[in-house]
Parts: C-alpha cells; sequence; structure tokens
C-alpha cells in the first residue's frame, strides 16, 4: 500500500525554522525560561566550585594539619551541598513546568484548529493519526521545551568557559586536544541526519498501528463475524514489524554513534599524553598543566554528548513538529466572510441556484455529485428528496449547511448568500439528524442539548416527550443523567434515532433536516415522531431524505434526483401524473399492498 | 513489581542474546574502569622522568597507544550491548505487542462495549512502550552501574575498609529515598496515565463527531470540554514532576555527604598519619565513579516503575478470558453445519441490565427457509440474530444448529457458515474490492463481481473513479448509507454463507434497489437459510415464516396470509402502511 508517503514526505524545513516557530510558544514563559536558565548555571557553577572545596581541604586545612580549618571547610561545603539541591530542585522542576505549560498551549491550539477545519480534510485524514497530533506527538516536544532548551544554554555556557580556560593555559596543547572536533562534529551530523530518518520512519509506523488498532478496534465485530482476525493480525503483524525494523535501524545509529564519541574523546586524552611525552623536556609542559588538561577533557565531553543526547530529543521534537506545524498550516476551512451579513432572525427561505459540486476539488477532473441543481423551497415549506442512493440527496444538505462549498453556482438562505453569512449564524439555524446517528459519551441529557446550557431540561424533557422517547428514558435507573457509553454502544439503533431526534428539536432551528433518519424506527414509533413533526413543520423550512414515500408525500413538494440532477419536481399527485421515476418507485414500494 | 514477571517468558526466548550482551557489558566496563589506572600510570612515568631528565618520547606513547586501544574494545563491546540488549527490546515489544491484539480479537462484543477505543489505544501504544524501556535501557544500564559499583566498592575496601564504611552510611538513606520517592512517583504516574487515557478518548470522540459538533455549532463547548481535561492532564503531570524533581537534588545531597565524611575523617587520618594524602585522592576518585551508578538507579528504579504500572494494565486485558470460545465440549470433527436452526426456550439478559431482553423463545427455522422478524424498537430482534453466530451466549436455554448446541460447533466453522450484515454497517478504509473480500479472502474476482451485482452495488462501482479499487473512507470517497449498506450485503452473500443475517440491512436502501436485492437473493439463497429483520411490510411479506417481537418475547408466529388473518401487531402494521398509503393517495 501506498501509505508510505503520507506522513513521510515532507518539505525539506530547517531546523532553524521549525526552531523559530517552537520557540515563538516559548514567549508567554520568558521570565520563566530566563530564571530556569539562570538556575541551571549556577547548578553548573556550584558543582565547579566543589574541587576547589577539596583543594583547599586538602593543600591548606591537612597539609598545615588545621583540624578546625577542616572542619570549617567541610561545613561550609554541607551548605554549598544543600544549596545546590535546592536551586537544583526548582530548576528541574521549573522547566517541567514551562515544557507542560507549553505543551497545554500548543495542544488546545490544535485542538481549535481542528475544530475549524472543514469536513473535506476529515475526509482526507484518518482520525487516528489526527488524535496522534493532539497526544503523543505532542508529548514529545514536553522534553524538548523543558530540559531541551534550557540545558542547551547551560551545556553552551559550559563550552564556551572550557575552551576559554584550555587556551590561555597552552595554545599548542588547546589546539591538539581540539583537532578532533572536526570528526566529532562530522560524525555527529551524520549520525543525526540518519537517526532523524530512521525516527521518522519509526514515526510513521506508530500512526499506522494507531491507524489499524482504532478502526479495528471499532471494526472488532466485522472481524469476528467474518473470521478475519488471523488476516487481521497479519496485516497488523506487518505494521508492527515495520516499527520493529524501523527501530532496529535507529538502534544501529546510536550504537555507533557513542562508542565513536567515546573514542574520539579517547584518541584525544592519548594525543595529549603523547604530546606532554614529547615536550615536557623542552619545559613547555609541567605535570598540572597535563593534570589540567585531562581534566578538561573530560569535562569537556559532557557538555558535548549531552548536546548530543539533545540532538534525540531536538531530532525528536523537529519531527513530530513538522508535522504538527503541517497541520496547524492546513487552510482547508470553510472561508468565512470578512464582514459577514447580519443573520439574527430568519425566515427560512432556501434557495440553490444552478449548484456544482464535486468532493474533489481538483479542476477538469471533477467527479460530478451534483450538476446544476436549482431550486427554492420557501418559509415553512416542507420539500421532500427522493431518488437512488448516491443520486445527490446526502450532498444538498452537506452543501446547505456549508460543510462543503460549491464549485459553481450559488446557495441562498432568505435571499443572503450563505458564504455570506457566519458560518455559526448559518449553521445555529439548521438542525440535522444525520444517518450515522453520533452519540457522546456522557449522559442522556448531554447528548440532548450537546452541553448548550440555556437548553433547560425542561426543554431538554419537552423535546423527548414530543419524539416519543421519554417512556424510554424515564425507565432508566438514573433518568436524564443515565450515563451513555462512547459512541451509545449500549442504546440500540432505534433509541440513538430517537435522541439524535429529539437533539433537533431541543435546538429549535427554523431549518430542519433529516437524512434517511426515521428508516430504522418501527412504523409505531415514526408515526408518533411524524406526527411531532408535522406540527413543528408549520413553522419550519424542512429538508426531508426518505425512501419510504409514506415518509414524504406530506411534503409540500417532492423533488426527484437522479444521478446529481433533478428529474422531476412537484406535488405528488403532479409527480404521479407525470409517470416517470416517482410513479415507478411509487407502484414498487405499494403495488403489493393493494394487491393484499 | 510483580506483573513483571509475566515478561519472563518473552526474555526467555531471547536468553542467549541476552546473556551475550551481559557479556559485553562486563568486558567494555572491565576496559573502561581499567583506562584511569593507565592514565595514572602515564603522570606517574611523567613524573619521573622529569624528575630524572630522562623521559623517552616513546615512553608515553605506548600509554596513549594503551589508551586508545582500550577506548576502541570498550567501544565494540557498548555497541554490541545497544545491538543485543535494545534491539531483544524491540522484538519482545513486537512480540507482546502482537500477542495484545491476538488476545483482544478474542474477546466477546461486550467487552469493547464497555471498553473505550482510547483507552486500549493507549494500553497497546505507551502502555507496550513503557515496558520496552524496562526491558531495554531497564536491563542495560543497570547492569552497567552494577559492574561500576561493584568494581569501585572492592576496590575501596581493599585501601580503607573502616573509611569505606563510614562513607557508606548515607547510602541507606539513599536506597529508602529511592523507594519511596519512586512509589508516590508511581502514583503520580498513574494518575497522570489515566488522565492521558481520558484525554485520548476525547479528541478520539471529538474527531468522530466532527459532524454533529459542526451541524449544532458546538464547537467551542467542545474546545471547552476539552480545555477541562487538558488543564487536569497539566496538573497532574506538574505533581508527577514535583515527585520526579525532588530525586536528583535529593541524590546528589546524599552522594555529597558520603564526599563529605571522606573528607574529614579521611582528613584526621591524614593528619593524625594515619592515612596517606594519595589514598584519600584515590578514596574521593572512587566516590565520584559512584555517583552515576546512585543517578542511574534512580533512574531506572523510575522507569521500572513506570513499567511495572504498565505492565500491571496489560496483564488486566490478557488475563481478561475470553467468554466465547472453544473449550473441551466443542466437538472439534463438527466442520460445516447445514441451517437448520433451533432456539429452545432461550432467555438472553445483558450483562448489567437489569430486564431480560429475550424471554423464553422456542423457534424452529428449517434448512433452506426464511424467517423475517419484525417488531418494535427495543423488542429483541438484533439480540435474537446476535446469539446465533454467538456475538453473545444465551443466558438459558440452548440454540442448536442442525441438532446440535452452538456451544460444540468451533467458534470458527460456525461463523464461517454465517453471513452476517449488522445494523451498523462497518466498513474499512480500505478498497472496495477488499471491502467486499473480507467475506471471502480466496474468491476469484467473478465471484466478487457476482456478489457485488446481487447486492445491487455494481452499478454504483463503474461511476467510482477506479471502479473496484477505489478507496474507501478517510482515505477515498465517502459512500451513502445506503451504498454502505449494500456493500456490506455483497461481503456477506460472497462466503455464500448456509445461514445469511440481515440485521435491519435495507433501512437505507430506496425500495426499488431494495426489491431488486431481495429477488437475486431469493435464487440465491435457495437450499440456505435466511434471516430478515425489518421494518417495512414489503421486505419482509414473501418470508415463509414471520415472527413478531413484542418485550421479547414471539407474540405472533406464521406467514403474512396467517398473520394478517390473527389480526395482531403485525396486521396491525400492515394496516398502518396501508393505511398511509390510501390517505396520501386521495
Amino acid at each position: 500500500m501506498s501509505q508510505m508517503q503520507e506522513d513521510d514526505i515532507l518539505g525539506k524545513a530547517y531546523d532553524t525554522q521549525l526552531m523559530r516557530r517552537l520557540v515563538h510558544y516559548l514567549r508567554p514563559y520568558k521570565w520563566q525560561v530566563v530564571i530556569a536558565i539562570f538556575l541551571a548555571l549556577a547548578v553548573s557553577g556550584l558543582e565547579a566550585v566543589r574541587p576547589y572545596f577539596t583543594k583547599i581541604a586538602v593543600d591548606v586545612n591537612i597539609a598545615n594539619s588545621d583540624k578546625v580549618g577542616l572542619l570549617n571547610t567541610t561545613l561550609l561545603f554541607f551548605i554549598l551541598l544543600i544549596v545546590r539541591g535546592i536551586v537544583q530542585y526548582y530548576n528541574a522542576y521549573l522547566t517541567q513546568k514551562i515544557g507542560q505549560e507549553t505543551i497545554f498551549d500548543l495542544r488546545m491550539e490544535i485542538f481549535r484548529h481542528l475544530q475549524k477545519l472543514s469536513l473535506k480534510f476529515y475526509d482526507k485524514n484518518p482520525i487516528g493519526r489526527l488524535i496522534t497530533r493532539v497526544t503523543s506527538d505532542v508529548e514529545v516536544l514536553n522534553e524538548m521545551f523543558s530540559s531541551g532548551i534550557v540545558m542547551v544554554f547551560s551545556d553552551v555556557f559550559m563550552i564556551i568557559g572550557i575552551v576559554w580556560f584550555m587556551f590561555s593555559m597552552n595554545t599548542q596543547l588547546a589546539l591538539l586536544s581540539l583537532s578532533v572536533l572536526p570528526f566529532l562534529i562530522y560524525g555527529t551530523s551524520l549520525f543525526r541526519k540518519k537517526a532523524r530518518e530512521a525516527y521518522r520512519e519509526v514515526r510513521l509506523y506508530i500512526a499506522r498501528i494507531n491507524t489499524f488498532m482504532q478502526e479495528h478496534i471499532t471494526g472488532m465485530l466485522v472481524d469476528q463475524i467474518f473470521n478475519r482476525e488471523k488476516k487481521a493480525y497479519k496485516e497488523f503483524d506487518q505494521h508492527n514489524a515495520g516499527h520493529r525494523e524501523a527501530n532496529i535501524k535507529s538502534i544501529f545509529y546510536y550504537a555507533v554513534f557513542y562508542p565513536s564519541v567515546d573514542l574520539i574523546g579517547a584518541v584525544a586524552v592519548g594525543l595529549i599524553i603523547w604530546y606532554a611525552g614529547g615536550n615536557a623536556l623542552q619545559g613547555s609542559v609541567t605535570i598540572g598543566t597535563v593534570m589540567a588538561f585531562l581534566q578538561f577533557n573530560e569535562m569537556f565531553w559532557r557538555p558535548i554528548r549531552d548536546l548530543s543526547e539533545k540532538y534525540n530529543i531536538m531530532q525528536t521534537a523537529m519531527a513530530s513538529s513538522e508535522r504538527i506545524f503541517k497541520l496547524l498550516d492546513d487552510r482547508s476551512f470553510i472561508v468565512e466572510s470578512v464582514s459577514p451579513q447580519i443573520f439574527k432572525d430568519i425566515e427560512g427561505k432556501i434557495e440553490f441556484k444552478n449548484v456544482w459540486f464535486a468532493y474533489n476539488s481538483a479542476s477538469g477532473n471533477e467527479n460530478w455529485v451534483l450538476k446544476d441543481v436549482s431550486f427554492t423551497i420557501h418559509p415553512g415549506e416542507t420539500a421532500a428528496f427522493v431518488g437512488h442512493t448516491g443520486a445527490g440527496k446526502t450532498t444538498i444538505i452537506n452543501l446547505l449547511s456549508r460543510f462543503y462549498d460549491v464549485q459553481k453556482g450559488e446557495i441562498l438562505v432568505d435571499g443572503i448568500n450563505i458564504r455570506d453569512v457566519a458560518l455559526a449564524d448559518l449553521r445555529r439555524h439548521i438542525a440535522v439528524v444525520l444517518q450515522d446517528v453520533f452519540l457522546f459519551s456522557g449522559d442522556i441529557k448531554g447528548n440532548i442539548n450537546l452541553g448548550k446550557e440555556d437548553i433547560s431540561i425542561e426543554e431538554i424533557q419537552n423535546a423527548a416527550r414530543i419524539v416519543g422517547v421519554d417512556k424510554f428514558i424515564e425507565s432508566l435507573p438514573k433518568k436524564y443523567d443515565e450515563e451513555v457509553k462512547e459512541r451509545g454502544s449500549t442504546l440500540s439503533v432505534g433509541q440513538k434515532q430517537l435522541l439524535s431526534f429529539a437533539r433537533a428539536l431541543a435546538f429549535n432551528p427554523k431549518i430542519l433536516v433529516l437524512d434517511e433518519a426515521t428508516s430504522s424506527v418501527d412504523t409505531e414509533t415514526e408515526i408518533l415522531i411524524q406526527s411531532a413533526i408535522q406540527k413543528l413543520l408549520a413553522y419550519r423550512t424542512a429538508i426531508v431524505i426518505a425512501h419510504r414515500l409514506s415518509t414524504i408525500q406530506s411534503a409540500n413538494r417532492i423533488i426527484v434526483m437522479h444521478k446529481g440532477e433533478i428529474r422531476e419536481s412537484g406535488t405528488h399527485q403532479e409527480l404521479l401524473g407525470q409517470k416517470g421515476i416517482y410513479h415507478r418507485l411509487y407502484l414498487l414500494q405499494y403495488k403489493d399492498q393493494e394487491a393484499a | 513489581m510483580k506483573s513483571l514477571l509475566r515478561l519472563l517468558p518473552y526474555l526467555s526466548k531471547y536468553k542467549r542474546t541476552l546473556l551475550f550482551g551481559l557479556l559485553t557489558v562486563i568486558i567494555s566496563n572491565l576496559f573502561t574502569v581499567a583506562t584511569p589506572w593507565f592514565l595514572g600510570e602515564a603522570i606517574d612515568k611523567l613524573k619521573r622522568g622529569l624528575e630524572t631528565q630522562s623521559l623517552q618520547h616513546t615512553d608515553l606513547f605506548w600509554y596513549a597507544a594503551i589508551v586508545v586501544g582500550f577506548a576502541v574494545i570498550a567501544g565494540i563491546m557498548l555497541f554490541l550491548t545497544r545491538q543485543t540488549i535494545i534491539v531483544v527490546s524491540r522484538k519482545i515489544e513486537y512480540d507482546l505487542r502482537n500477542d495484545f491484539l491476538s488476545h483482544i480479537q478474542k474477546l466477546p462484543l461486550t467487552y469493547f462495549q464497555n471498553t473505550p477505543t482510547g483507552d486500549l489505544m493507549a494500553h497497546a501504544t505507551n502502555d507496550i512502550s513503557a515496558v520496552r524501556n524496562v526491558l531495554g535501557p531497564g536491563i542495560m544500564y543497570p547492569a552497567d552501574t552494577l559492574m561500576t559499583l561493584s568494581m569501585s566498592l572492592i576496590l575501596m575496601f581493599v585501601k580503607d575498609w573502616q573509611l569505606t564504611l563510614l562513607a557508606l552510611i548515607p547510602m541507606p538513606f539513599v536506597s529508602y529515598a529511592v523507594y519511596y520517592l519512586g512509589k508516590v512517583i508511581h502514583e503520580k504516574f498513574n494518575e497522570r496515565q489515566e488522565q492521558y487515557s481520558v484525554l485520548t478518548t476525547k479528541a478520539q470522540e471529538n474527531l468522530s463527531g466532527a459532524r454533529v459538533v459542526k451541524a449544532y455549532v458546538r464547537e467551542e463547548y467542545e474546545i471547552e470540554q476539552f480545555r477541562i481535561a487538558s488543564w487536569d492532564y497539566f496538573k497532574k503531570n506538574l505533581v508527577l514532576a514535583k515527585a520526579q524533581s525532588i530525586m536528583w537534588p535529593l541524590m546528589f545531597i546524599l552522594v555529597g555527604l558520603s564526599l563529605l565524611i571522606t573528607i574529614y575523617v579521611g582528613g584526621l587520618k591524614v593528619i593524625n598519619g594515619e592515612m596517606t594524602i594519595g589514598t584519600l585522592t584515590a578514596f574521593m576518585t572512587y566516590l565520584s565513579l559512584l555517583i552515576w551508578p546512585m543517578i542511574a538507579f534512580g533512574w531506572v528504579t523510575n522507569m521500572w516503575q513506570q513499567g511495572a504500572a504498565s505492565m500491571k494494565r496489560l496483564v488486566k486485558i490478557f488475563d481478561t478470558v475470553p467468554a466465547i470460545r472453544n473449550t473441551e465440549k466443542t466437538d472439534h470433527s463438527i466442520q460445516s453445519v447445514e441451517g437448520e436452526i433451533e432456539f429452545r426456550n432461550v432467555t438472553f439478559t445483558h450483562e448489567s441490565a437489569q430486564t431480560s431482553t429475550l424471554k423464553n423463545i422456542d423457534l424452529k427455522i428449517p434448512k433452506s427457509s426464511t424467517l423475517a422478524i419484525v417488531g418494535y424498537t427495543g423488542a429483541g430482534k438484533s439480540s435474537l440474530v446476535n446469539l446465533i453466530p454467538r456475538l453473545y451466549d444465551v443466558s438459558e436455554g440452548a440454540i442448536l444448529i442442525d441438532g446440535e448446541d452452538i456451544k460444540k460447533i468451533p467458534v470458527e466453522v460456525l461463523r464461517k457458515s454465517i453471513g452476517y450484515v449488522p445494523q451498523e454497517t462497518f466498513l474499512f478504509s480500505d478498497s472496495i474490492a477488499e471491502n467486499i473480500r473480507y467475506g471471502d479472502d480466496d474468491a476469484v474476482h467473478e465471484m466478487m463481481h457476482e456478489a457485488a451485482e446481487v447486492s445491487q452495488i455494481a452499478n454504483d462501482v463503474i461511476d467510482f473513479p477506479k471502479q473496484y479499487e477505489t478507496m474507501l473512507g478517510e482515505r477515498g470517497i465517502t459512500l451513502s448509507g445506503g451504498q454502505k449498506q449494500r456493500t456490506s450485503i455483497a461481503r456477506a452473500i460472497l462466503r455464500k454463507p448456509k445461514i445469511l443475517i440481515l440485521d435491519d440491512a435495507l433501512s437505507a436502501v430506496d425500495t426499488y434497489t431494495e426489491e431488486k436485492i431481495l429477488q437475486r437473493l431469493r435464487t440465491m439463497m435457495s437450499g440456505r437459510t435466511s434471516i430478515i429483520i425489518a421494518h417495512r411490510i414489503s421486505t419482509v411479506k414473501h418470508a415463509d415464516n414471520i415472527i413478531v417481537l413484542d418485550g421479547g418475547r414471539i407474540t405472533e408466529q406464521g406467514n403474512h396470509d396467517e398473520l394478517i388473518a390473527k389480526d395482531g401487531i403485525y396486521a396491525g402494521l400492515y394496516r398502518k402502511q396501508l393505511l398511509e398509503k390510501e390517505l396520501e393517495s386521495l
């Protein structure tokens, strides 16, 4: 399968560019960052002073047999130790806090962004992958924001200090010990490149594993019923094995890199000793200098090694942030009007004017789902859409709510182009009952008012009563507070349908859209709902999409669609007279019953 | 920690590699610890050479060569350590994750209805990778530090055992601090992970329900809900951070105390002439060697604590015994079924429900007949058919196929004989062809075409950009409800099942297409058993036998004419549908 490119190939972004963007997120916390850097430097400083105390204890106190002095030095050392501990604690906590604050902001930004993206985006991106962005990709940045940036400062500070000391002591020896540096830098950059590639591959497989898991857990019933456990297992095994191999590749690079860094360090030590052996007699090198350089060498490699350790954090962060920014840069929004028209109390007139629409927007290659569709529904009218599946009926309501924008033509509500009103204003006036009912985990009440608090419990109960789901709800132990599991898995399809009706009614819209929603409810319940809907329709414009003629015969107008075009339009009697598609559907549905 | 024992079988699979890995740890340590000794020798040589003014250029060259040579050997060993221990940890992670999937595949429907998907996904990724950390770095670092620790301690004891004991006084406190903080961290980590699951589930639910959220303009509310969950996660992380931040500074203070004791007591000893300054210096060097093992100890403890917590959660899942599975009662000689179904006094109660969904159902469905089930929402229609492929097991009574209790029939044989179209269609984001072939992987192209023809999806497919290779769902086109149902029907009939179950599977299909599907099915299903749940009388009226379910009981039974004559619920439904038509055709 050609999934590889999806997460993999992203435009070559410069790290500095990504970094600049990432650092931007630290801005609100800049004083905390400054304090954290200061504390980190203090820790390094206090650490560096320690050998000095040892030196005093040995060279001054012990050498002079000064027992009191030794005690004083020891006590001073003790105080230093405690202070250092406290500073280190605050530093560690503060860096963690900065990281958490930053990723909280970032996570909310991504989530907010996702809410804005249009359905077009959701059609293209597997949910599993999007979840990875909001959860683990963000999580990865935590380390970079916390220890990453702060520790880099203290490491760089340390390196500069050491180099300065080295050159001030012995230029030749300094140059000699630093001569291995190019190898280290080359090796590190090579490692960084390889490890980053490997890491990206790892993330890709993790995303695939997540996508697979999400889909097959949701569809476990299908797997089990079709005896597909083994096949699904095999497919999973491929993703899983890919993940393992990508990790093993990455381990190899680490396994080569770390020992190499050690080895380069050892070569530097070798060079120092060798040079000292050759030059000590000329008097240019003293034992003290050699010992100092050996210590410097040791101190020098630690921050460099730490820095390369930070590469790990950094490259991980880069890969994650690349994906996060790619998501944040996705502008598949429904473009909101800059100066939206006021759209408060509407009449509910709907007009489609020469609407052309395709789900794939690549021009010249469109797969038109709607072709030149025009119709008008007057306020308070009910229009019923009839047609074979795939005729484009669902698309009509998708367009009315502006889930997608039309390619050609325009859609008007109350004579105003829906592109010229605020999206939220438009949707507030339309209640949609979808084919696939979606329930949120929470309680019954919350699934009817969707957390909108100005819909009171009385209104919720009233809506439930109108659709006839009140008896069912009252029979539950906790009634309206009864828990609803994820996707409403403990409720029957019919019950879910009724709840989604109640939801639509509770929002009290001007325009009501029913998309085949009555189809799974038994006739008894359906009649109940229909009578409730009749009451509602008196004040509302309604679009009803159903395959059962009985549900739509009461409509003011019936529109018959076929392959994206309006083929017939008129009242029930008019259409029967035309002896067209509607007539044929009518006969098929009822001829048997008439014969009986 | 006990939960981690469950990993032993996984480890033993790679025990040779792991033992080799541990060997490389020992060797690399020997060469690393030896290097300072040679360095010291080199310094001494330099000192002596300067004192005697007889330093040869090559004298120190060999020391330099040894330092580099030892680094090469230690480096190779370190390389091998990572290539063995860490690689094995990834292999075990792989094994574990595969086992995880294969286990949850066996769990019954009820399990998934009661477990949020986000939780299961978090287990499969985060928990397994936390366990992986224990197996890789969690083994490598302790082995490494243990070596350094024991070598240093041995050398210290040899130099001065009294001072060693004094210097080691703070060490038990180190252990206790690690133990105590570890416990706190473990607890806080758990709380944080739980909140992470909540967060994941929230995101997953919001994204899956994007349409509803948008349609009802609930974006701001959803953002607020997510913010609350996210803020809670933030808070829990900070609590964890506090506990974790204490760990290292405390280690440093305690280890520093050791150094303090060494300097003071050792210093007094030197002043009193009981010890040389060289020994004191050596002691301090060794103590500094001990700092890293102590830190690593704390760090690895964390890793182990977290791994153990994760493993405990995994074990809980692994220990969930699949409720529906082959048992010793299973008769493996049954390789196929004919399709005669009998319900004998079947009662079924959903887990955690107070009332029974089905009550005392007695029903015979002869081979090659068609049974239709009619009834109101919640009457138990879906539950009744769900019992046949054993998605649930009966609470009382028994279901027999060909006279055998279905619990005796191997589950895979039972399900292989059934073509099931669930009420809620579920298609995978794969090509249409793959989705249909889900019913039978070995089916050749012609068979798939035939199934698509029968279910009336074939004509729609022709209009799709890549026909049968068109991708569905998240990576391709979106099918309408009716198209989904017809694809789902094609999938079920592709396997030429002995028993076909349509659970309200024509509800979104228009009546014209429905009629065509039913016609084609009648031919195809001759000699096979069909069970159809529907609301439309037109769908069910040709069935050999129609039952009406009401409140979990069969209240009416017979063919269309008989039921009309009975003048019960069925006749009522029929009249209502007829009446509507008459009223409207006026």
